[in-house]
């Protein structure tokens, strides 16, 4: 199902929840946009353009300038930790620091209702990391993001490697978090996802970044 | 020392045959190293024996100034050997500053304080003692500070994505980058407590076995060698935390964000 008009009016009449204002690195070129609460934006483009280079810098994980503020407050005022608590990022590969899954997450039994969601087994919390699918470690980074309760999250093409059941089910926790506020930046290359998923478009095109009205805005009820 | 038998120049010739039998087994065996072989032997006897001019003469001058100079000759060296040793080193002058930093901070303190507390020369600076202590606590510091340095900056490389994954989940530089400090300083000092592990069971150590040559009773010698591996101990720990958590410190910035940029470009292969 396409983000409804009415949802989109919603959005666009709050005030930004993110706002980015000249965000620029050495290689992405100064791009200004805004997300409202509850609200997500595709990111497109073609492989190489600056995706990836767009989260993170917006993450705050790489060196950039320009002005990034999150609910009015500017993120230079906010320590990196907890900026990162606030502003979640999944990136396309996701990192893993112990052996097994279930030591990844502060508590199991909290991220365990995520993990149901998202079509995995209770067993998990023992498979070893290396065991695990990329599907899988997607998934599991999702749950793990998700259970700090950001206020925005960056998402770098989460469902790339998941069947079509794995794909609904990943949409449907993520637009139920949007209902409760989350915004989203979602970095996808199908464009059938972005249309369901996303009220508005971000195109990223050898490191310029561009907001486009979407194809199917003229095409969604 | 009454009985130290001094050796003439024709028995180093004499024991400089086994070098030149080594070489002809590299002939017969197409090894292809008598050449390099041949080289570093003479090296070795060219450098000793400078380094034997340059102390005696250090020796009989017994200045502060002229002790300080050698001691800090020998720190700039290490530094730079450190630095050469590393497969990613930082970048600019931080490799080098901090190795050669951390080596002469460390290893300063602990031949000072030997000097200070258990040899108590009179003076206190005297070369004959304080160059030595310094050469040998230099030794052990700077293949410590180099290893640590080595597996830090190698394992952040392999490890950026595990220890971006807890940046991104609100932790500290210092919580993300832990482990990876760990095994640093781990592989930094192994080989310290290997060497004293082992000593005195798998081998004796090259200053003990000179010193009973020379004629000190081994029940000295042995006093003196426990002393210069307490001393190694705490100059290789002191040194190896200094360097590697100085490099944590410039690998990560204030926003806690991993900092790779500031590392050398990979050397090709």
């Amino acid at each position: 199902m396409a983000a409804s008009s009415a949802d989109l009016a919603g959005v666009q009449t709050a005030p930004p929840l993110l706002h980015v204002r000249d965000l620029r690195t050495s290689i992405l070129k100064p791009a200004c946009f805004s997300l409202s609460t509850g609200e997500a934006v595709a990111v497109r483009g073609p492989s190489g353009a600056g995706k990836t280079l767009l989260l993170r810098a917006v993450a705050d994980l790489d060196p950039n300038q320009g002005v990034v503020t999150l609910d009015g407050r500017d993120r230079s005022t906010i320590a990196g930790p907890e900026w990162r608590r606030l502003v979640g990022y999944v990136p396309a590969e996701p990192g893993w620091w112990a052996n097994t899954v279930g030591e990844h997450f502060g508590e199991w039994e909290t991220a365990l209702a995520l993990v149901s969601e998202l079509g995995l087994r209770e067993a998990a919390k023992a498979w070893p990391i290396t065991r695990l699918s990329t599907g899988e470690r997607l998934r599991l980074a999702l749950v793990r993001a998700l259970m700090v309760r950001p206020r925005v999250l960056l998402l770098d093409e989460p469902t790339a490697a998941l069947d079509a059941a794995s794909m609904t089910a990943v949409e449907s926790l993520i637009k139920t978090r949007m209902q409760a506020g989350m915004a989203v930046l979602w970095v996808t290359h199908d464009a059938e996802q972005a249309r369901r998923v996303a009220h508005r478009l971000l195109v990223v095109e050898a490191g310029q970044v561009r907001e486009e009205a979407p194809e199917w805005t003229a095409t969604s009820p | 020392m009454d009985s130290y038998i001094a050796l003439t120049y024709w028995d180093l010739a004499a024991a400089s045959v086994l070098v030149f039998i080594d070489a002809g087994l590299s002939i017969i065996f197409r090894l292809r190293v008598h050449r390099s072989l041949l080289i570093a032997a003479i090296r070795m006897a060219v450098q000793l024996t400078l380094v034997g001019l340059v102390l005696t003469t250090l020796f009989s001058v017994v200045s502060p100034l002229w002790t300080g100079l050698a001691a800090l000759g020998m720190v700039l060296f290490a530094g730079h050997e450190a630095a050469q040793r590393q497969e990613r080193p930082l970048s600019g002058w931080w490799s080098y500053g901090l190795g050669t930093g951390s080596m002469m901070m460390s290893s300063a303190l602990v031949t000072v304080f030997a000097l200070l507390t258990a040899l108590r020369p009179n003076p206190w600076y005297d070369p004959r003692y304080a160059i030595p202590l310094l050469g040998m606590i230099l030794g052990n510091c700077m293949t410590g500070v180099a290893l640590g340095l080595d597996t830090l900056t190698t394992s952040l490389v392999s490890r950026r994505a595990a220890v971006e994954a807890q940046l991104m989940l609100g932790a500290t530089r210092q919580e993300a980058v832990a482990p990876v400090t760990r095994e640093a300083l781990r592989s930094a000092l192994m080989p310290t407590i290997n060497s004293m592990s082992a000593t005195g069971v798998v081998s004796l150590p090259g200053m003990m076995t000179g010193q009973i040559l020379g004629g000190v009773p081994p029940a000295e010698a042995v006093k003196y060698q426990i002393l210069v591996m307490f001393l190694i101990a705490g100059g290789t720990g002191l040194g190896a935390v200094t360097a590697v958590l100085g490099s944590v410190y410039r690998l990560t910035d204030g926003r806690h964000r991993l900092r790779l940029d500031r590392l050398h470009s990979p050397k090709p292969s």
